[in-house]
């Protein structure tokens, strides 16, 4: 028990001075904090690509993504949301390497604004309409079509929002151009983005919905319930486009995922998950 | 600006802080007074909502108010319409999302009441009801104030819980929070500027209410 050696009063002679017995603790939290900080931050990584992609790739893409990350080693961060949302978020300088849009119009414009790469611009497919209702429904969607939705049983009609999502405004302009908007109008609820109106539906809080024909033939749905096909002249087309960013630090190995998907392998995938290719669309399908 | 949002929180806002409070108020005294040993599991339950998402909230209560639910299978029995995408699916919403706003403020004030003047409240031969009535409650102003402001301003706020049930339509569940995410989205920002300085001044000036009111009691002048 050695006397003070510090010129502060101290009242507990024998321990470190004062001021050093609270901040030395302190101090060494905070260090450790900056170190645990950094180490999260620099964990080695292999080359990564980010994708932002419209909600209808939700299950295609996944498997587009792991043939390819088998293929190259690479990782591919997927987010899903709704084509003008990340469109807005590109604009304002998000960090994505590659854009997946429902629209082409939003990559037309990145590209015309000089934020992404023209060049690399791909119309990777045409998106379809469904009208889907829950496999136990009363109402016969498959021979009804239109009229189905007239029906009283269906009470809530879910639909992406036309205001932003392209699925639902390809929705809204199927339900005008076969005359029954005004008369359902009342019914419709919309959702954030294409999947989340497929929630409203699947989750039986909507009896029927517009979706992409791609959620509708998804494992998730495809069991859940029925559907009928809205016919493509219905609604002006939904062209669905990539392009690459202008920002992206990884152009090269975005390009090569864009020719993975129009390789054989990689639109032999997209035509199982539902997407028909630009060039093939001419021909209307039958029901299925 | 289109108000008819701003108008619809307003509305959702008060009925939710107004029943939050009726209801938090017996849940709050049992909290703060209750003898039963497991009170501090209640009291984590009731805490919920504040550390969990509200995607939680969300998800749950989309599948709850289908018909595929026996709450959402009543509903639909009693009132003929779901209950999701309708203002009463959004209020019972909100009155689980903003619970803990209301218990917590209450519980603490109660439990700030100094024990003698309950003791002398019973020596004097007042009920437990009596007492809450008249000591507790009076006592207790100033969480009561935080509570009713807290819950009117976490309402007003809503945002993840509100996205997830309510299906975006205009006057029933378009909260002002959804229009100015629906109008960031279809790249409208001037409007969601507008609504958003009108948002943000309303709850500036709620939240300087509570302030004002506790500062006044909790001040080292005042008589307690």
């Amino acid at each position: 028990m050695s006397s003070s050696t510090s010129c502060h009063p101290e009242r507990h002679p024998g321990r470190r001075p004062g001021w050093r017995r609270g901040i030395s603790p302190a101090l060494s939290l905070s260090v450790g904090c900056l170190i645990l900080t950094a180490a999260a931050f620099s964990a080695a990584e292999p080359p990564t690509l980010s994708i932002a992609a419209a909600s209808d790739l939700r299950f295609a893409m996944p498997e587009l993504a792991a043939r390819f990350e088998q293929r190259t080693g690479s990782k591919l961060n997927v987010s899903y949301g709704s084509s003008g949302n990340f469109f807005a978020q590109i604009q304002s300088g998000a960090p994505f390497d590659l854009f997946f849009s429902a629209d082409s119009d939003y990559p037309r414009q990145l590209a015309s604004a000089g934020l992404a790469d023209s060049a690399t611009l791909y119309d990777y497919a045409v998106g379809r309409l469904v009208l889907w209702v829950p496999a136990d429904s009363p109402v016969d969607v498959v021979h009804r079509g239109w009229n189905s939705l007239l029906d009283p049983a269906i009470r809530k009609i879910a639909i992406a929002n036309p205001r932003h999502a392209p699925y639902g405004r390809a929705a809204a302009a199927a339900l005008k151009s076969a005359g029954i908007y005004e008369r359902v109008e009342s019914k419709l609820v919309y959702g954030e983005n294409i999947s989340q109106t497929a929630q409203f539906v699947q989750s039986g809080n909507a009896q029927a919905a517009l979706l992409a024909y791609s959620l509708a033939v998804s494992p998730a749905l495809q069991s859940a319930g029925k559907y009928w096909e809205v016919p493509a002249t219905a609604h002006p087309p939904l062209l669905q486009a990539a392009i690459v960013l202008q920002s992206s630090p990884r152009k090269a190995l975005a390009k090569s995922f864009l020719e993975f998907l129009k390789s054989p392998e990689g639109q032999a995938i997209l035509r199982r998950n539902g997407f028909t290719s630009p060039a093939a669309s001419a021909p209307p399908r039958g029901k299925p | 600006m289109n108000l008819a949002p701003l108008f619809l929180s307003l509305r959702l806002a008060a009925i939710v802080s107004l029943l939050l409070v009726a209801v938090s108020l017996p849940l709050a005294a049992w909290l703060a007074f209750g003898r039963w040993r497991g009170r501090f599991l209640l009291e984590a339950v009731f805490a919920l909502p504040l550390v969990l998402p509200p995607t939680i909230l969300g998800f749950y209560l989309l599948v709850a108010m289908g018909p595929r639910s026996p709450l959402g299978a009543l509903w639909q029995s009693l009132f003929g319409h779901g209950l999701a995408f309708s203002f009463e699916g959004l209020v019972l919403a909100s009155l689980l999302y903003s619970l803990p706003f209301a218990v917590q403020p209450l519980v603490s004030a109660f439990r700030g009441v100094d024990p003698k003047l309950l003791s002398a409240s019973f020596v004097l031969g007042a009920s437990p009801l009596r007492t809450f009535r008249r000591v507790v409650l009076p006592l207790s102003y100033s969480g009561l104030v935080t509570a009713l402001v807290l819950t009117f301003a976490h309402t007003l706020g809503e945002f993840g819980v509100v996205l997830m049930v309510g299906g975006n339509l205009p006057g029933v569940t378009r909260t002002v929070s959804i229009a100015i995410y629906d109008s960031v989205q279809a790249f409208d920002y001037a409007e969601a500027n507008r609504l958003a300085l009108t948002l943000l001044a309303i709850c500036f000036t709620a939240l300087s209410v509570i302030y004002a009111v506790n500062r006044r009691v909790w001040s080292p002048w005042s008589s307690r």
